[in-house]
């Protein structure tokens, strides 16, 4: 049986990078008004709201902080929270639930303000939390530290390079010089990248996002809601979701949960990785964006090295355009989260919307969240999108 | 040297054993009685056949850096401890095992390199901090 078409029917990134005289909950509202309007719906539609935390406020209750600040009382209401890959995540959510009847219109929000807090999102040292953290953090493992593992454990077993990984972010860095809100917007060269300061070896400043505050919101839409809209909706043809962990001591550095969630998004969209004409992956480090490649199926295990050379990645002409608003390594990075704007970017390039110098000939996107971290669990999810007639 | 300031674990009633045998210089790994794995890090239940006759036994403490990563860069880290090196130790008996490496140039280091255990005391008595160093 053929599931009901669900559409993404309104996408928002806030324009700011830095929002130092603004509350988090401001920019949720925001980012909520902004998508609404994009749809051409308003607050009074919303009968479902999803988000995946807010980080001052970590005693929970998320949906309930969420809907009083906002006066909204919706019907289904989500606060699944598996780092910057909950927002992928959260669109198949919301898909299942409006298939279920739960609701009609679902707002999905993300907002934070990391870099007006001065947090040191990759070299921190966390207070120890969860019951790994006692294991993990009191090694002073470091999110970069842990995705230069990763990065090195590549290396030594498909012999993956600095330069390799550097081409990434150079196709960021082409993309990110049209866009007006991107915090790097000059290109960058493999030399830049090579040479720039070494961070937690193998990994060099430029293979790190930047910390950004801001946001992001989606509104998705049952055919229903679709069919009296004016605005051009985006069909949600395939989600899959995973967790990948350390597996009992069985942890595998080159390897993540986008085998898995990857393979769900497609299987459900009935397409495969080759029918791809944008893909958005999450772009926390380089070597993030080099492994989901190679899991998404897009290119075979260990050859990912291989396959970003050559400017593969870079739009409008590259075999596989990638992040063409910037990524998380040149534009933005909300609340250290990057889920929200790839899915935002997919949805611009499948409408036409992408700055016209990337602007690429999209029928079919996909959007990779990877949130937590390669080095000791992750949450990945994967959303396959088409551009609806 | 004491491992403070550097942040010690939270011992719970299912971690406790594994802190104080090595406060007592052993490095134990947890091993299901039924389907035999060993496994890090010590849990009550088997997390492959979710059996609960698991015990703690004594590991070789001996094994090879899997991979591993160096900085100067740790927010609030002792200044004599940096730069730090994080890795994934994988031991003889099996599992992979994140850790420090100490008492080497971080340059010097490579993957597959052999390396044993060695234990850092902390102010409590029942947890002593168990790192790596090459053999």
């Amino acid at each position: 049986m053929v599931p009901e078409p669900v559409y993404i029917a309104g996408a928002f990134e806030h324009p700011t990078r830095e929002a130092p005289d603004k509350s988090t909950m401001q920019l949720h509202a925001e980012v909520t008004a902004g998508a609404l309007d994009d749809a051409g719906l308003s607050k009074d539609d919303v009968d479902g709201f999803l988000t995946a935390g807010v980080p001052e406020y970590e005693h929970g209750l998320t949906p309930l902080i969420m809907a009083d600040y906002l006066g909204i009382e919706p019907s289904y209401m989500d606060s699944s929270d598996v780092g910057g890959s909950s927002y992928v995540g959260h669109v198949g959510h919301a898909a299942s639930a409006i298939r279920d009847g739960h609701c009609e219109v679902a707002v999905i929000t993300l907002a934070g303000r990391p870099r007006s807090a001065s947090q040191a999102t990759g070299t921190g040292a966390r207070e120890l939390r969860s019951y790994q953290d006692s294991f993990e953090r009191i090694y002073g493992a470091t999110n970069v530290t842990m995705y230069g593992m990763a990065a090195r454990r590549h290396a030594h077993e498909y012999g993956t390079t600095s330069e390799q990984l550097a081409e990434i972010r150079v196709a960021a860095s082409k993309h990110a010089q049209y866009n007006e809100h991107a915090m790097f917007r000059d290109p960058v060269t493999v030399d830049d990248v090579v040479n720039s300061r070494m961070v937690a070896d193998p990994l060099h400043l430029l293979d790190c996002c930047v910390i950004s505050d801001g946001g992001g919101a989606l509104v998705v839409v049952s055919e229903d809601v679709e069919s009296t809209l004016d605005r051009r909706c985006v069909e949600v043809l395939g989600v899959g979701e995973s967790p990948g962990h350390h597996d009992a001591g069985r942890i595998d550095l080159t390897r993540t949960a986008a085998e898995r969630s990857g393979a769900a998004a497609f299987e459900r969209a009935g397409v495969g990785p080759e029918e791809i004409d944008y893909a958005s992956i999450y772009d926390s480090f380089t070597i993030t964006v080099l492994e989901a490649l190679e899991d998404l199926g897009f290119c075979e295990k260990g050859e990912g090295g291989a396959f970003v050379e050559g400017g593969t990645l870079q739009a409008p002409d590259g075999e596989l355009p990638f992040n063409t608003d910037g990524g998380g390594l040149c534009s933005n990075h909300p609340s250290n989260r990057g889920g929200m704007t790839k899915v935002i970017e997919a949805v611009r390039q499948l409408r036409g919307e992408a700055n016209d110098e990337v602007q690429v000939d999209a029928d079919l996107a996909l959007a990779h969240g990877t949130g937590g971290s390669l080095g000791t669990r992750h949450g990945a999810a994967t959303v396959v999108l088409g551009g609806a007639p | 040297m004491s491992w403070e300031p550097r942040p010690t674990p939270d011992v719970n009633p299912e971690t406790a054993a594994f802190w104080a045998a090595a406060s007592e210089g052993r490095f134990t790994v947890s091993r299901c009685g039924d389907c035999g794995l060993a496994f890090h890090y010590p849990r009550t239940r088997c997390p492959d056949c979710f059996s609960d006759r698991v015990e703690l036994e004594d590991a070789s403490g001996e094994g090879e850096i899997y991979s591993y990563s160096f900085t100067e860069q740790v927010g609030g880290w002792p200044e004599e401890a940096l730069p730090l090196v994080l890795a994934y130790v994988e031991l003889d008996e099996g599992p992979r095992v994140m850790t420090n490496v100490v008492g080497a140039d971080p340059e010097s280091l490579s993957v597959g390199q052999r390396v044993e255990v060695e234990f850092v005391d902390t102010e409590a008595d029942d947890v002593s901090i168990p790192v790596f160093t090459p053999v």
